[in-house]
C-alpha cells in the first residue's frame, strides 16, 4: 500500500497528535465539509472507505456479467442497444469507482487481483445466474431501484471524490431504471409465457433482492461508525424499507406478486412494510462466494484479465515510448 | 448533380438496386455490433470494454435506421427484418459475420454460466481479431459513408450525414489503438499480424459487387465497390506500413456475402441473436 511510503500520517489511536486532529476532522464532518484525497483522515475512515468503494466498483463490474451474457438475445433492436448502453455503464461506474478508491492509495491492479483471487467481495445479487431474458427486465428494474436507494443516500457522504463519481453514476442509474420498468411493463402487459417468464423471474430473485442492502440493523458490525463519519448516512433497514415502500406498490400495480413466504404486510400505523427476515447467514455464505455462481463470476473475470495482459503490457510499452524495431515491410 | 431521388420519385427501375444497397448496409451494420457487443462486460480491459460496447451501439443505432429506410421502401418493419430472415436472406459481407475467436481454437469451453457463445469467448476468445476487423470495417464504412453522403437518394444521403460525427470517433478509436498495439511488444505486434492475415481476404469481400453495382454508379446513388475499395486502400495503405503489415496482393478475397451465402459463422450468430424474440414473434418485448 501506499501509506508505507508516504510515511507517518500519525492517523491511528495512540500516534502523536491524534486526538487533536481527529477533533478537528470530526468537526469538519459535523459542519457538512467533504474530505478530499490530501486531508488529513484517520486511518479507520481511510480503510472503510477503501472497502467499501472497493466492494462497489467490483460489483459494477460483476453485475456486467449475468446482464451481458443475454445481449446477444435481447429481442429487439431497442432493447438490443439499451441494454448494451446500460452494461457499458456498469463498466464505466466499475472503471469511475476503482479510479475513487485509487485516490485513498490503493491501484485497480491490486482491487482486480483482490477480487479474482475471492478476498475482496462483491454484491450479494450478482452471485446469481440469469436464467431467462425475465431476469435482465428484473435486474435492470429491482436491482437497480435498490442500487439506487443506496447511492443516492452514499453521494451524500462525506468523501468528495466518491460523492462527485456517485452522483454521475445516480444520474446514469435513473436511465437503466426507466429501461427496466419499461422492460417489465412490457413484460407484464405481454402474453402468458411473457407473464409466467416474469413472475417466474421475480420468485427467484425475490430472496437476493430482500438481502440486498446487507444485515439487518441489529447485525451489521460497521454501521454505527460509518453514520458517525458521514460514510453511510441510513442504516440497511432503513434503505430495505425506503425501496419496499417505493416499488412494492408498482410491482402489485403490474398484477405481479411476491414469494408468500415473505409475509409482506403494510402496517397500517407506522405505513412501512414488515417481512419475513431473510437468512442473514445464508447471505453471508454467498457473499464470501458460496453463491450459486460465485464461482463462475470469479473465473470470468479472471478469465476477462487474463486476456487483457497483453493489452495492458502492449499499452505500458506504448506510453513508455519504447518502440519495438518495426521489421522491414 | 440533377434533381435528388426521394421516395416518391425514386425510378421503379432503380428501386431493387436501392433496396439491395440498404440491406447491406444494414445488415453490415447489425452483425458488426452484435459481434463487437460480445465483449460488452467482458472486454480485456476496461477502457476497450467500453469503447466496444459503444461503438456496437452506435452501429446498432445505424442498423435500425437504414431498417427504417427500407421499411419505408416498403420492405417489413426493422425487427422483424432484423429478427425474422435466415442466413441466406442477409446481404452482409461474410467479414461482419466472423466470430471473436480464432478458426483454430478448440470447440469446448468450461461452463462459467454465461452463454455457450460467451464462455467460449471467455476461453478462447482473441480480441486482436475483434480489434483488426473493427480497424478494417471502421475506415471501409467511413469511406463508404462519406461518399453516400452525397447520394442522390436522398434519404440514405441525410441519414450518411447524421452517421459522420459517430464514425469519427470509431476511426479515432481504431488508429490510435492500431499504433499502440503495433508499438507495444513484440507479441502484441505478433498477435495483430497474426488477425491482419487471417482477415484479410474477409476484408476484402467488403467490396464484393452485386448485379447492381453499375447501375448505382450510374444513377449516382453509390460509387463502384472497385471505386470505394481504392479510396479504403489509399486511408488504409499508409496505417497498416506504420502498423509493419504487409498486404499480400495475391490473396483471394472471400465473397458471397452479398448474395446470400454465408459460413456457419452467421448462422450461429443469428442463433443467438433470434432466440428469444423467435419464442414469440408477436410479442413485444
Ligand atoms: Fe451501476
Ligand atoms: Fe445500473
Amino acid at each position: 500500500m501506499v501509506q508505507t511510503v508516504l510515511g507517518q500520517r500519525n492517523d491511528k489511536p495512540g500516534d502523536p497528535g491524534y486526538e487533536e486532529s481527529l477533533a478537528r476532522f470530526e468537526a469538519r464532518i459535523a459542519r457538512g465539509d467533504k474530505v478530499e484525497p490530501g486531508d488529513w483522515m484517520p486511518d479507520a475512515y481511510r480503510q472503510q472507505l477503501i472497502r467499501l468503494i472497493h466492494v462497489h466498483a467490483n460489483s459494477e463490474i460483476c453485475g456486467a456479467l449475468p446482464e451481458g451474457t443475454w445481449i446477444c438475445h435481447a429481442p429487439s433492436l431497442k432493447r438490443k442497444m439499451a441494454l448494451v448502453a446500460k452494461v457499458q455503464d456498469e463498466v464505466g461506474h466499475g472503471q469511475l469507482l476503482y479510479r475513487a478508491a485509487e485516490t485513498l492509495g490503493k491501484s485497480r491492479e491490486e482491487m482486480i487481483d483482490e477480487l479474482i483471487s475471492g478476498k475482496a467481495k462483491y454484491s450479494n445479487v450478482f452471485h446469481y445466474p440469469a436464467e431467462s431474458w425475465a431476469d435482465v427486465c428484473v435486474i435492470a428494474w429491482l436491482i437497480d431501484a435498490a442500487a439506487i436507494v443506496n447511492q443516492k443516500m452514499m453521494a451524500e457522504g462525506s468523501y468528495g471524490p466518491y460523492a462527485r463519481a456517485l452522483k454521475r453514476i445516480c444520474y446514469e442509474e435513473a436511465f437503466h431504471l426507466t429501461h427496466g420498468y419499461d422492460m417489465c411493463i412490457s413484460m407484464a402487459t405481454g402474453t402468458k409465457l411473457q407473464r409466467d417468464m416474469l413472475q417466474n423471474a421475480i420468485n427467484r430473485w425475490w430472496e437476493p433482492i430482500m438481502m440486498f442492502h446487507g444485515p439487518s440493523d441489529k447485525e451489521s458490525k460497521h454501521t454505527e461508525q460509518l453514520m458517525k463519519w458521514r460514510i453511510k448516512l441510513k442504516t440497511n433497514d432503513q434503505q430495505r424499507q425506503e425501496f419496499l415502500q417505493k416499488y412494492l406498490p408498482k410491482l402489485f400495480n403490474l398484477g405481479l406478486t411476491v414469494p408468500a413466504e415473505w409475509n409482506l404486510k403494510l402496517d397500517p400505523q407506522t405505513k412501512e412494510w414488515t417481512y419475513a427476515e431473510p437468512d442473514w447467514e445464508k447471505f453471508i455464505g454467498v457473499v464470501r462466494g458460496g453463491g450459486p455462481v460465485s464461482a463462475q463470476r470469479l473465473e470470468t473475470r479472471r478469465l476477462s484479465h487474463e486476456q487483457g495482459r497483453w493489452i495492458r503490457e502492449a499499452l505500458t510499452a506504448a506510453a513508455r515510448g519504447q518502440r519495438a524495431p518495426m521489421p522491414a515491410a | 448533380m440533377s434533381d435528388l431521388f426521394n421516395l416518391k420519385n425514386l425510378p421503379t427501375d432503380l428501386k431493387p438496386a436501392v433496396v439491395d444497397l440498404l440491406y447491406r448496409l444494414a445488415d453490415d451494420s447489425i452483425l458488426i455490433g452484435h459481434r463487437n457487443s460480445e465483449w460488452t462486460g467482458i472486454g480485456p480491459i476496461l477502457e476497450e470494454d467500453i469503447a466496444f460496447s459503444s461503438m456496437a451501439q452506435d452501429k446498432m443505432g445505424h442498423a435500425a435506421a437504414y431498417y427504417t429506410l427500407l421499411h419505408e421502401l416498403g420492405e417489413q418493419d426493422p425487427d422483424t427484418l432484423a429478427f425474422m430472415r435466415d442466413a441466406h436472406d442477409f446481404r452482409c459481407c461474410q467479414f461482419v459475420a466472423l466470430g471473436n475467436i480464432a478458426p483454430d481454437a478448440p470447440a469446448e469451453s468450461p461452463d462459467n454460466c454465461n452463454n455457450p457463445t460467451r464462455d467460449r469467448l471467455m476461453a478462447h476468445g482473441d480480441w486482436a481479431i475483434s480489434f483488426v476487423r473493427q480497424f478494417l470495417f471502421v475506415q471501409a464504412d467511413v469511406v463508404r459513408n462519406s461518399a453516400l453522403e452525397s447520394s442522390r437518394y436522398d434519404p440514405l444521403a441525410s441519414l450518411c450525414r447524421k452517421i459522420r460525427g459517430e464514425l469519427r470517433y470509431h476511426t479515432m478509436h481504431a488508429e490510435s489503438t492500431l499504433r499502440h498495439l503495433a508499438h507495444g511488444t513484440d507479441d502484441s505486434r505478433d498477435r495483430i499480424k497474426k488477425s491482419f492475415v487471417y482477415l484479410w481476404p474477409y476484408a476484402l469481400g467488403l467490396f464484393e459487387a452485386t448485379a447492381h453495382d453499375q447501375a448505382l454508379a450510374d444513377a449516382c446513388i453509390c460509387p463502384t465497390q472497385a471505386d470505394l475499395q481504392r479510396e479504403w486502400r489509399a486511408r488504409i495503405d499508409p496505417m497498416l506500413a506504420d502498423a509493419g503489415l504487409t498486404i499480400d496482393e495475391s490473396v483471394q478475397p472471400k465473397f458471397g456475402g452479398r448474395t446470400g451465402k454465408h459460413e456457419q459463422a452467421l448462422v450461429d450468430a443469428l442463433a443467438d441473436m433470434q432466440k428469444v424474440y423467435r419464442l414469440e414473434p408477436t410479442a413485444t418485448w
